[in-house]
């Protein structure tokens, strides 16, 4: 069974803490929607000296671009998008406060200690799971950025959520420790 | 001499992108279920059984399989003896893009201006591909390339002297770069030969073609084999999360090329590789 971990609104640090690597979750809580232009309009904001349009300390970002809500849904299909075209950006995420990405991909390098630095977790969500996961979506509401499209910045409020702690607090990374396991030597 | 109307093509194109977006191919959700028995992993069993249900109810409720409905690309083979009449044949293609975007609740995740990135109103929504063929048929195949895999994918100038080995090297380094950002377990699109840019143009009809479907010539389906092999050892498993099955197929595709070259071109899909193709 996944363990279940909540932020209403923020991850607290006795939640993150007892995260391990490779070990299955289910999300309830706000999760705060970004995607590269998103992520490219908080910076500029920050670098004008402004206000984020959303406080992010202790909070969880969503990596997601929706597609349009057809009509009685909260939301279209919704899985994540690739987390790497976000290192650029992680490193300002973290001053800002952030606590916890959900996207899908890997990390390699720098950026994997960069997390443990920060007190902030990797959760990846199922890349492709779009249809599924938009269901557990159970509220989104626009909070900047509205000519972004699916870029635009949202509150989603979702309810068991399911993830892999992809980089714990620990020093874990899951994809490497998992590809490593099964790899077998390469036949020539 | 047949006559058609390019009309013809804006519905066809509407409606095969949204069947593309709302029904996986029927051989990569089969592949999809055998593997879902087949991972020797726990959790790539439990990821790829997720991925079959989020195909399955798709389906029955008319979704987007995934937010990232890509770049739609399509792919018009036309009889030399068949005469379009009505417009043009681009933007009625192009109008079929946008209508089947929207009648589909498709994300369109295309910037008009790649570096500036703001999209101006009328700039293609999709890209096209031509072929001329003997005869009065219309073959219209639609493809929706999610992001992850495309940009995972990989193309190399060798020469004639590295030889079978390295380009094998290259296509099974290629999917261990991608990992997970690719979507795994993947589809991989193979081109090898021509030039610069028919190895692309092979990888990609390489990764449409249907994954039950090995190559005609022996020695390139067992190309084929040997690349799958190797790319399952790889241990990247079901969304990099380690396991036996990192690929459901590798389809090659091979052209001659130049005295003095070897180009390989690898176009990655991801688990769903959405195309869909229809004889008008």
């Amino acid at each position: 069974m996944p363990t279940l971990i909540e932020c209403w609104p923020v991850l607290e640090d006795r939640t993150s803490l007892a995260l391990t690597a490779g070990e299955a979750v289910s999300v309830s809580g706000e999760l705060i929607t970004i995607r590269d232009a998103t992520a490219n309009r908080l910076l500029d904001i920050a670098a004008s000296g402004r206000p984020l349009p959303v406080d992010l300390a202790g909070r969880v970002l969503y990596a997601v671009g929706p597609s349009p809500a057809k009509p009685g849904q909260i939301v279209g299909s919704a899985g994540p998008t690739t987390i790497e075209r976000l290192i650029a950006y992680l490193p300002f995420l973290f001053r800002s406060g952030l606590r916890g990405v959900v996207a899908k991909g890997e990390l390699h390098g720098d950026i994997v200690s960069a997390f443990r630095d920060a007190g902030a977790v990797y959760l990846a969500a199922i890349g492709g799971l779009g249809a599924l996961l938009g269901k557990q979506v159970v509220a989104a509401e626009i909070v900047a950025f509205p000519e972004l499209g699916p870029e635009a910045l949202q509150k989603f409020t979702v309810r068991d959520f399911p993830a892999v702690v992809i980089i714990d607090r620990h020093g874990g990374n899951f994809h490497e420790t998992a590809r490593a396991r099964w790899r077998r030597s390469q036949s020539r | 001499m047949r006559t058609i109307d390019v009309r013809v093509l804006t519905d066809a194109t509407a409606r095969l992108l949204v069947d593309a977006n709302y029904r996986i191919p029927p051989d990569i959700l089969s592949a999809l279920r055998a593997a879902a028995l087949a991972e020797e992993s726990d959790i790539g069993r439990q990821t790829l059984a997720h991925l079959v249900r989020n195909y399955e109810v798709a389906e029955a409720e008319q979704l987007p399989v995934c937010q990232d409905s890509g770049v739609t690309v399509v792919l018009l083979e036309t009889g030399q003896d068949v005469h379009w009449t009505g417009g043009s044949i681009e933007q009625a293609i192009f109008a079929g893009i946008r209508q089947g975007t929207s009648n589909g609740y498709l994300r369109m995740s295309v910037v008009g201006d790649p570096l500036a990135r703001p999209t101006p109103a009328g700039s293609p929504p999709g890209v096209i591909h031509y072929e001329i063929v003997d005869g009065e048929g219309v073959r219209l195949t639609v493809a929706s390339k999610g992001f992850g895999a495309e940009n995972m994918s990989a193309l190399r100038m060798f020469a004639p002297a590295d030889g079978s080995g390295a380009v094998k090297d290259f296509v099974v380094e290629t999917v261990d770069r991608a990992g997970a950002n690719a979507c795994p377990p993947v589809i991989v699109g193979v081109g090898v030969g021509g030039t610069f840019e028919k190895a692309a143009l092979l990888a990609k009809k390489a990764v449409l073609r249907p994954i039950d479907q090995r190559h005609p010539r022996a020695e390139t389906a067992a190309l084929e084999a040997e690349l799958l092999k190797r790319i399952n050892d790889l241990g990247v498993g079901p969304q990099g999360l380690g396991g036996t099955v990192t690929a459901l197929a590798v389809n090659v595709e091979v052209y001659p090329t130049h005295i003095a070259g070897l180009p390989v071109a690898v176009n990655i899909g991801c688990h769903s590789n959405r195309r869909t193709s229809v004889a008008l």
